[in-house]
């Protein structure tokens, strides 16, 4: 019979070999007369351990990490398809502590599953938490998402259960799903770990959404950044109108259904929910009032749930195990779990999908193993680019909305960056402005004008200008951008800039081209 | 990559294959850059002529996206991820290590705000592959196996 390999299609593993490792595991058995059937897996999420190999060896997945295309032909020799030593053998995949130690509940067919087959899918659970939510009725759904708790994983943290409620008893005859896979932050990739790992889990759980608010067309908007993931999403779209998952009808349930897959174009303010309706529209990715609400008012018009990758995919188990389960996990009001991301300077970087309460220095150091550098850690931003640098003395914080808040900082989609004592952190206050200079939609002037303002206040503070007169500039623009943007992307860029001025504010005199 | 230039034929028949709907319009700006690799001033004209739209609304859309570029690029696209996470793992002495070494050859050079590749930063992109992990050794591994296959 033959052995099964899994090797990731996966961007973090095929962007460090994984292909190459796939062919000369495929030469090699084909040289050594062995049978394998090469499986190509989502990702784990232990990313530090990419290209990460595994070999099913009497019912056990036995795991090899780092694995390079030149390692092979000792792999073979060394007998790793029968699950033998290696210096890269990691034992059975169910056992490694950075794994098992998680509270998987979106993420469980991440790693474990061939993403397009559909076959797998079904074993795993496939559509059951679907044809449930049918039989419950769409009222008891959104009921269920409410006593979950659960809250939009994007970064605003509404709930999504009120959201959904709105939608549902918004007048209009058609009404849409939009989902928003513009994962723009720095130091995240949890929904494409999840888009590339179980992307018909995502369908799926648009289809829960579309039923219980009464929408029979839904749009994915996936950033263009993710080329291998928007081929996997649209087999997957396909594999399931193909099987009769999505279309008239679907399964005889009455209910029609269907997912148009379009691209962003490299903006990051299309991830704010009203610029990411104007572009997929086909118009300029520039932000909307609000009122109204998307709810009311959203995409051509219409009653629309604009809710984030990771939000739709954790309905799936809510209808399967119940909200109140999910409510079991988390603190306070932020309940059920959240995919971190450790990234930046970290020594095991991947993702951690936990229960909220866990503090930052818990995963950085028990599961992130401290810096890759093995310098000391000088911050951490939380939540990508409009998060606070969190110094650590704060490391103990809680991760929890309401927490973040009280601190000056968010959670927002769970992105943790870290970075090591070289960091210049005025230079990254310059970053913050500067990036919003490169990246805003140009409708409100505090967030157009103002971050440019910035990049020129902090560089004459770097310069050694007139500091004091500056800083107080500088929080002035703070003030001003925070309380007359039109969305996140002016209103935020401040956070990041105020946390290097309250904690770092001595890196402006050593920043690069400071006069002391 | 290989592109071919703007033809009206062509083009229209990516504009058809998209029922010619005008809220497709960065849908099929996409399938143009696949295609031809950069939007011309007639390529806008076209486009404006057959979705009835301005010719300043698709002006509109092209200059806003980074996405839509107005020129030719270099046989080479090379983009490298100068966001927070890079940052922390050197992606700023990456760029200046990229744009010393590829001075002269026609590459297009270029930062990106995030691969969402950042638990393996830094990161790059080239030609559309994704790589992490790229020290400047990496780099021009990289660069060199892009010269081998033409």
């Amino acid at each position: 019979m033959a052995t099964r390999v899994y090797v990731p299609r996966e961007t973090a593993a095929v962007s460090v070999g994984a292909d190459d490792v796939a062919i000369a595991i495929a030469r090699c058995a084909k040289e050594n007369g062995e049978s394998i059937e090469l499986v190509r897996n989502g990702s784990w999420g232990a990313t530090w351990l990419e290209p990460l190999v595994e070999v099913l060896v009497d019912d056990k997945r036995i795991a090899y990490g780092n694995v390079a295309a030149g390692d092979v032909p000792a792999l073979f020799d060394a007998g790793f398809l029968r699950g033998r030593e290696h210096k890269s053998r990691l034992g059975a995949i169910n056992e490694i502590p950075y794994l098992i130690n998680q509270d998987r509940w979106t993420f469980w067919r991440c790693g474990l599953v061939e993403p397009l087959n559909m076959d797998d899918f079904r074993v795993h659970q496939g559509f059951k938490a679907f044809e449930k939510a049918v039989g419950m009725g769409a009222d008891k759904v959104i009921e269920a998402v409410k006593t979950s708790g659960l809250r939009g994983r994007g970064g605003a943290g509404f709930p999504a259960g009120i959201k959904w409620q709105t939608v549902a008893d918004a007048e209009g005859e058609q009404k849409y799903i939009a989902c928003n896979a513009d994962e723009g932050d720095s130091g995240t990739f949890s929904d494409r770990i999840l888009m590339e790992g179980d992307p018909l889990g995502l369908i799926e759980g648009m289809m829960i959404a579309g039923f219980a608010v009464g929408a029979t067309r839904g749009y994915i908007y996936l950033r263009s950044e993710y080329p291998l993931t928007h081929s996997i999403l649209s087999r997957a779209i396909d594999t399931a109108r193909d099987a009769g998952w999505l279309g008239q009808n679907i399964q005889d349930s009455g209910f029609d259904f269907d997912v148009e897959l379009h691209l962003g174009a490299g903006s990051y303010v299309c991830g704010e929910e009203t610029a990411m309706l104007e572009s997929l529209e086909g118009k300029q990715g520039i932000v909307r009032y609000k009122p109204p609400l998307p709810a009311h008012e959203g995409l051509f018009g219409a009653p629309t749930v604009v809710n984030n990758v990771v939000t739709l995919a954790s309905v799936a188990n809510i209808m399967n195990l119940g909200g109140e389960k999910y409510a079991s996990f988390g603190v306070d009001r932020s309940k059920g779990t959240l995919a971190f991301q450790l990234a930046g300077n970290i020594k095991r970087g991947g993702l951690v999908e936990k229960g909220f309460g866990i503090t930052l220095r818990e995963l950085i150091e028990d599961w992130g193993g401290g810096t890759a550098s093995g310098r000391p850690v000088k911050a951490v931003q939380v939540g990508g680019p409009l998060g606070a640098y969190i110094p650590v003395e704060q490391l103990d914080t809680p991760l929890d909305y309401e927490a973040f808040i009280g601190i000056g900082a968010m959670v927002g989609h769970g992105g943790i960056v870290v970075f090591d004592d070289t960091a210049n952190m005025a230079q990254q206050a310059r970053f913050a402005m500067e990036f919003c200079a490169i990246e805003s939609c140009g409708k409100c002037t505090p967030c157009r004008i103002g971050s440019t303002r910035g990049v020129e206040v902090i560089d004459r503070m770097i310069k050694g200008t007139e500091r004091e007169t500056n800083y107080d500039l500088l929080v002035e623009l703070c003030d001003t951008m925070e309380d007359a943007s039109l969305c996140a992307m002016g209103g935020m860029t401040p956070f990041p800039v105020r946390s290097v001025l309250k904690y770092f504010a001595e890196d402006f005199a050593s920043a690069v081209g400071a006069d002391q | 990559m290989t592109h071919e230039p703007y033809n009206k034929k062509a083009a229209s028949d990516i504009v058809a294959s998209f029922g010619a709907r005008p809220e497709m319009l960065v849908q099929i700006l996409h399938a143009f850059v696949d295609r031809f690799a950069w939007i011309s001033e007639d390529a806008i004209r076209q486009l404006a002529a057959e979705l009835n739209l301005s010719r300043a609304d698709v002006h509109g859309v092209v200059s806003y996206y980074h996405d839509f570029r107005t020129e030719a690029p270099g046989k080479h696209i090379v983009k490298i991820c100068e966001a927070e996470a890079c940052q922390a793992m050197g992606s700023r002495t990456l760029s200046a290590y990229a744009s010393a070494s590829l001075g002269g050859e026609d590459v297009t050079l270029e930062p990106v705000y995030c691969l969402g590749n950042c638990a393996c930063s830094p990161a790059i992109m080239v030609d559309g592959k994704t790589y992490g992990r790229v020290s400047s050794e990496r780099f021009d591994e990289i660069m060199a196996s892009l010269g081998e296959s033409g």
